[in-house]
């Protein structure tokens, strides 16, 4: 079981890594959240991992450490909130700078088809302000 | 138990949690709170001080737990510093964004309030996964606050700062996980035991967990290579959130000194001074870069942004040192760059206000209205945080330059004044471009707010302050280093040095 779960660990992260460095702010976030599961899992299985034994609730001789369950929600609840601000704020930033790149703007080297990009975006831009006249 | 340990948390939160519901009432009210918040977190920041300095380390269990079990909040002379300079910071950054800055957003003084009880809990803090929360609770306030007032340039540098501090709360985790892992236990002191104790593999468990913090206060702190979000975040930041995050970066260092010297420091055992000779070499190339940054920047905003990375740099190096002499010298001058810098963080917005659409690029712009008295207060300031004589900068500067001996003084000598003299270079170029080269004035300028420079000007009196009461400030500090060296009082204070 420590070895699966060491697996599924090391996967997530890896996972989380390599969406982090990716230039849309799209997979950022994905990757942010994959990361902050493979975190959830590692504090987890810090308390150890065991079979059968209860929570601390009830009357027995021994029972799971229930100091990591008490991180693993904290961190749960804060790593979901600051999910949904990054989710908001790449709208935001999609919306104010025309572009999803997570500098805010798209790399010089990939000049013809930049242009291409941003003249749909001027175009959808057009749209809306026309939309919402 | 003195509950007034409880205060500078539950204040704010408190205040910040009205504001919230008040948002919608009349601006005047609104301001009311929020001045009044402020202020009393002043008094209490001053009585706890008094506190601290006249009595013994105070331990706050929460909900009456006994130490290693429950959460503690610790009061020392460190943290009542951190949290006197906090609410003096906060006052002068209220009463300037009362002159307009609160109105360019919203809830602008709910998510202030939030801001500093997230900062004084994290000063207080005795507990390693409390500190986490502390941490969230004043990151997700600041990143409202930068984006405050709006704009691409804002939400561009508020993209990079979020993902990266969302990857430091995240190595933060597994940190304190691997900690609670190897140790059982996640409050600090607890932990500075055990960690004094620790044999064999669980030594480089706890050395990774404990590089593993370094690197995520580190990231708060913005020392080199994690400093590359702070230029452009500061630059962009309207002026009483940028003023406001000159504390910000010192949280992280406070971290920094805290665990090098609780957990990490002389009696830790096999893992002690761990990372001092890396952060010794990154803060001497943090001071060195960053001067050459503030030399190259093209806006005043952006030079000062990069001082702050020289006092971020300075005071590292202190803490690498960690001697009780270099901890002294630092916290005089941790004290002095915060306030003084906030304070021209304020005045560069009044000078920008009055350049019309230049606002505070380096570019040759329309004529001051007010060119003496901007003027002669840049200059003033520009000396004190270069660390020229005869203001606070010099003094906290030279303490620093003498608690350094042998090979490690003749590196920091001079990378500390060969980078102050680039940086009075660039002050210079900037105060000679932005007061002595212009053309006729602008119609948008805006007159001279008066209330708003005298707020601001009253922050950058704190310098010459400083050195007027030099003797007590240097008393407290040096009473303060000696304490955090002494391990054994956090012990004893706590009721755990029978376990040792």
């Amino acid at each position: 079981m420590e070895l699966l779960v060491a697996i599924a660990i090391g996967v997530l992260t890896f996972s989380g890594v390599y969406l982090i460095l990716r230039a849309r702010t799209f997979s950022v976030a994905l990757g942010l959240t994959l990361f902050s599961y493979a975190v959830n899992l590692f504090l987890f299985a810090m308390g150890r991992l065991h079979t059968g034994k209860p929570a601390v609730l009830s009357d027995a001789v021994s029972y799971t450490d229930p100091v990591p369950q008490a991180l693993v929600l904290t961190a749960i609840v804060i790593g979901f909130a600051m999910t949904a601000f990054v989710l908001i704020l790449a709208l935001r930033a999609h919306t104010e700078l025309g572009s999803d790149h997570v500098d805010g703007v798209e790399k010089p080297k990939a000049e013809p088809k930049q242009r291409k990009v941003m003249g749909k975006t001027n175009k959808l831009k057009r749209k809306r302000a026309g939309a919402t006249r | 138990m003195n509950h007034m340990l409880l205060v500078p948390i539950l204040l704010p939160l408190i205040c910040g949690a009205l504001l919230m519901m008040t948002s919608r009432s009349p601006i005047g009210l609104v301001r009311l709170i929020s001045t009044a918040s402020s202020l009393l977190l002043l008094a209490c920041a001053l009585y706890l001080l008094t506190l601290a300095n006249s009595a013994q380390i105070q331990v706050y269990a929460l909900g009456n737990w006994s130490a290693p079990f429950g959460i503690v909040l610790v009061l020392d002379r460190l943290s009542a510093l951190m949290l006197m300079v906090t609410a003096v910071l906060a006052v002068f950054v209220t009463l300037y964004a009362l002159r307009g800055d609160d109105q360019r957003g919203g809830y602008f003084h709910a998510l202030l309030q939030f801001q500093l009880a997230g900062i004084n809990g994290a000063f207080l803090t005795g507990d390693l996964f409390n500190l986490f929360v502390f941490f969230e609770i004043l990151l997700i306030a600041s990143y409202a606050l930068l984006l405050h007032g709006l704009g691409p340039a804002r939400i561009r540098a508020a993209l990079h700062y979020v993902i990266l501090n969302l990857i430091g709360s995240g190595l933060f985790l597994i940190a304190a996980g691997l900690f609670y892992g190897v140790a059982g236990t996640l409050n600090m002191v607890d932990l500075a035991r055990f960690v004094a104790q620790a044999q064999g593999d669980q030594v480089f468990l706890l050395e990774a967990a404990g590089a593993l913090l370094m690197l995520v206060f580190g990231l708060k702190a913005a020392f080199l290579p994690l400093h590359f979000w702070l230029p452009r975040a500061y630059a962009s930041a309207t002026a009483p959130v940028a003023a406001l995050f000159a504390i910000m970066t010192k949280v992280g260092l406070y971290a920094i000194l805290r665990f090098s010297t609780l957990v990490f420091g002389a009696e830790a055992g096999a893992a002690s001074g761990l990372g001092e000779n890396l952060l010794w070499i990154l803060a001497l190339l943090t001071i060195a870069l960053s001067a050459l940054g503030a030399f190259a920047a093209n806006s005043l905003v952006s030079l000062l942004a990069y001082l702050v990375l020289v006092s971020v740099g300075t005071l590292l190096a202190g803490i690498a040192v960690g001697s009780e002499a270099a901890i002294a010298a630092i916290l005089y001058y941790l004290i002095h760059s915060t306030w003084v810098i906030a304070g021209l963080f304020l005045l560069a917005d009044i000078i920008a206000k009055q350049r019309g659409e230049l606002g505070s690029s380096f570019k040759v712009g329309p004529r001051l209205l007010n060119p003496h008295l901007l003027g002669g207060c840049f200059f003033l300031a520009a000396i004190a945080v270069a660390g020229l004589p005869p203001f606070s900068g010099f003094l906290g500067k030279v303490l620093l330059l003498q608690s350094v001996s042998d090979s490690a003084a003749w590196q920091l000598w001079s990378v500390v004044l060969v980078s102050g003299l680039i940086g009075v270079i660039g002050l210079s170029r900037a105060g000679s471009l932005l007061f002595w080269r212009h053309h006729n004035p602008t119609d948008s300028a805006l007159p001279l707010d008066k209330t708003a420079f005298a707020i601001a000007a009253l922050l950058l009196l704190s310098s010459p302050l400083l050195v007027v009461f030099a003797q007590p400030v240097i008393t407290y500090t040096e009473a303060a280093a000696a304490q955090i060296l002494d391990v054994q009082s956090y012990l004893q204070a706590m009721q755990l040095e029978d376990a040792l």
